[in-house]
């Protein structure tokens, strides 16, 4: 269940080959597409059933508004594009014609986060978690590897209503390996501790784990989560995380006033304050460049979280409230 | 409906009668009112979401819930939202209130059907003024390039929206040409006329190509001289006086 042999893989890589499982394990799906399929990898889908594949061109209201009819129909309705455009360019049909009727239409993105690398900052989703988080009754995932991501789309396809799952554009580590199984709605322990915790999300759980081992060497057990799904929130494992281990650092790829941390911070704030610390995009946004270039300059890496795992455990207070 | 509420849209409601008298009631659509969610039925998906009073008016005529139902439309508590909403009373195909999603939720419902291998028609009933919404023209072009043939829409062709009169707002014509040019059959009738509106029904049934599209030009608040053509009546329910003076009218 921690970092195997597998070669790293991309988020992404997850959709096309999952999709065309499931419709062949007889699961009534339908894709439909924004011209950004290959990158997204719904085009797999295409190949095998090219009947149920529908290309809108470059538009993305449009798409929702096809999936939405679809879905009423009775379809697993599966749309994707990047990040930026989905909830970016559609967040208004999104809300009017899938978050306020419920219907079966299962939105995946790709490109999330600043590790869409040379594109630059507009191709960069670091605002979609917030968008698609103000909704009510969307489920929101953020896979932490193409194991998880796989699984996702796959419980998505099966539960019944809305749901918004962000993939990534690099090859990331796999931590998972198939004995692992992901829940809706539950926060995932992959190391134990007390000391403190690192609730990471997405690309930023493999980060938090090195984090958690650089931090043993010194002594400091960490407790990591993965928190996969931001929506329904699994604030039973928050809260006693906050509880337990008496100090939380979150990690994400999204800006931190509006994300992970925010979501975190308003929870363990009205019911088990603890000193926080946030590991993510500060109110700013990136540049071009590597990927891997770019989670450094940025500090979304195993350092800032080692570095705000001390800050957070220096304002412990002796008799376990807030310094 | 919008006086008791104080409040409603019954400009675009008065202008749309005839064209939902024509679908529901002139032997248009194949719908039962006991059978709601008939997999069969032809949809009619109210994209000017706004205009519930004539909708609910007729969803109601028709069977599909008590007509005594309609005066709480608008209050805490009732069914009957100020925008169209879908699962809320039988009958609504789908929510809206944003302007300019009707035309993709339709599209969806017929790219199903023709996986489904179902026969069923989906009407489509669009203000001029949401013609301004872009989304609406990334529909018309998808549309023409799946060759909806089963699709229909209708443009109450009112010439006036919420703020001022369409031509002063944003110009959206020559409409039929631009129509035309998304690979869309047109058809231009007098939107006050059944028997015209039933006619044009009945020839875009008969094209088996494109989707079509019927332009029906109406007047605001048609059959209240007070509301016709009258930009001001677009968003606001008449007082008693009013009111009185409308049924008086629309009555003759």
């Amino acid at each position: 269940m921690t970092v195997g042999a597998a070669p790293p893989a991309a988020t992404r890589e997850a959709l096309g080959p999952t999709l065309v499982k499931l419709a062949q394990d007889g699961v009534d799906i339908v894709v439909v597409d924004a011209d950004l399929g290959k990158s997204t990898t719904s085009r797999e889908f295409e190949k095998v059933f090219p009947d149920r594949f529908f290309t809108v061109g470059i538009a993305e209201q449009n798409m929702i508004g096809v999936s939405a009819g679809l879905a009423a129909a009775g379809k697993v309705a599966f749309c994707s594009t990047f990040g930026v455009f989905m909830p970016g360019r559609c967040f208004d049909q999104i809300r009017v014609s899938v978050a306020q009727t419920g219907l079966n239409v299962k939105m995946v993105s790709s490109h999330g986060g600043i590790s869409v690398g040379e594109d630059g900052i507009s191709a960069m989703a670091i605002e979609d978690l917030a968008l698609m988080c103000s909704l009510a009754g969307v489920n929101v995932i953020v896979p932490a590897d193409v194991v998880e991501a796989r699984q996702a789309i796959e419980v998505a396809a099966r539960t019944p209503g809305p749901f918004y799952i962000r993939t990534g554009r690099p090859k990331v580590p796999v931590i998972y390996d198939d004995s692992y199984t992901f829940e809706l709605g539950k926060a995932h322990e992959l190391r134990a501790g007390n000391d403190v915790s690192i609730i990471a999300t997405g690309i930023l759980v493999k980060p938090a784990l090195d984090a958690a081992a650089t931090l043993a060497q010194e002594g400091i057990e960490a407790r990591v989560l993965n928190l996969a799904t931001l929506r329904p929130l699994d604030e039973e494992s928050i809260v006693r995380a906050a509880r337990e281990t008496g100090a939380i650092v979150t990690a994400e790829e999204h800006q931190v006033h509006m994300g992970v941390a925010a979501l975190v911070s308003q929870l363990v704030g009205s019911k088990y304050p603890v000193p926080m610390g946030a590991v993510g995009m500060k109110d700013r946004y990136a540049e071009s460049g590597k990927w891997d270039e770019l989670m450094e300059k940025y500090g979304l890496n195993a350092e800032t979280i080692v570095r705000e795992a001390k800050a957070v455990i220096a304002r412990k207070g002796s008799d376990g409230r807030i310094r | 409906m919008t006086s008791e509420a104080q409040s409603g849209h019954p400009g675009g409601s008065l202008s749309s009668v005839e064209i939902l008298c024509a679908l529901y009631f002139g032997g248009v659509l194949r719908h039962d009112p006991k059978l709601p969610d008939w997999p069969d039925r032809d949809r009619f998906v109210l994209s000017k979401g706004h205009c519930t009073p004539v909708y609910y008016a007729a969803l109601a005529e028709a069977g599909y819930f008590p007509v005594d139902e309609l005066l709480t439309f608008r209050k805490l508590n009732s069914r009957l939202q100020g925008h169209s909403k879908i699962n809320t009373v039988p009958g609504i195909e789908m929510s809206a209130g944003s302007l300019g999603q009707g035309l993709s939720y339709s599209i969806g419902q017929l790219l199903a059907a023709r996986l489904d291998g179902r026969d069923y028609r989906v009407y489509c009933l669009m203000g001029d003024g949401e013609c301004q919404e872009g989304q609406v023209w990334e529909a018309l072009m998808c549309a023409g390039y799946y060759k909806l043939d089963r699709l229909t829409a209708i443009i109450d062709r009112n010439g006036v929206q919420n703020d001022w009169f369409v031509k002063d707002t944003m110009e959206i014509d020559p409409l039929d040409a631009k129509f035309e040019a998304f690979g869309w059959h047109v058809q231009t009738v007098d939107g006050h006329d059944v028997q015209q509106l039933i006619d044009a029904f009945e020839a875009a049934k008969g094209v088996t190509d494109r989707p079509s599209a019927i332009i029906a030009k109406t007047v605001k608040g048609k059959g209240v001289s007070f509301m016709e053509n009258n930009p001001d009546w677009h968003g606001k329910g008449p007082n008693k006086e009013q009111l009185a003076q409308a049924l008086a009218e629309i009555g003759e």
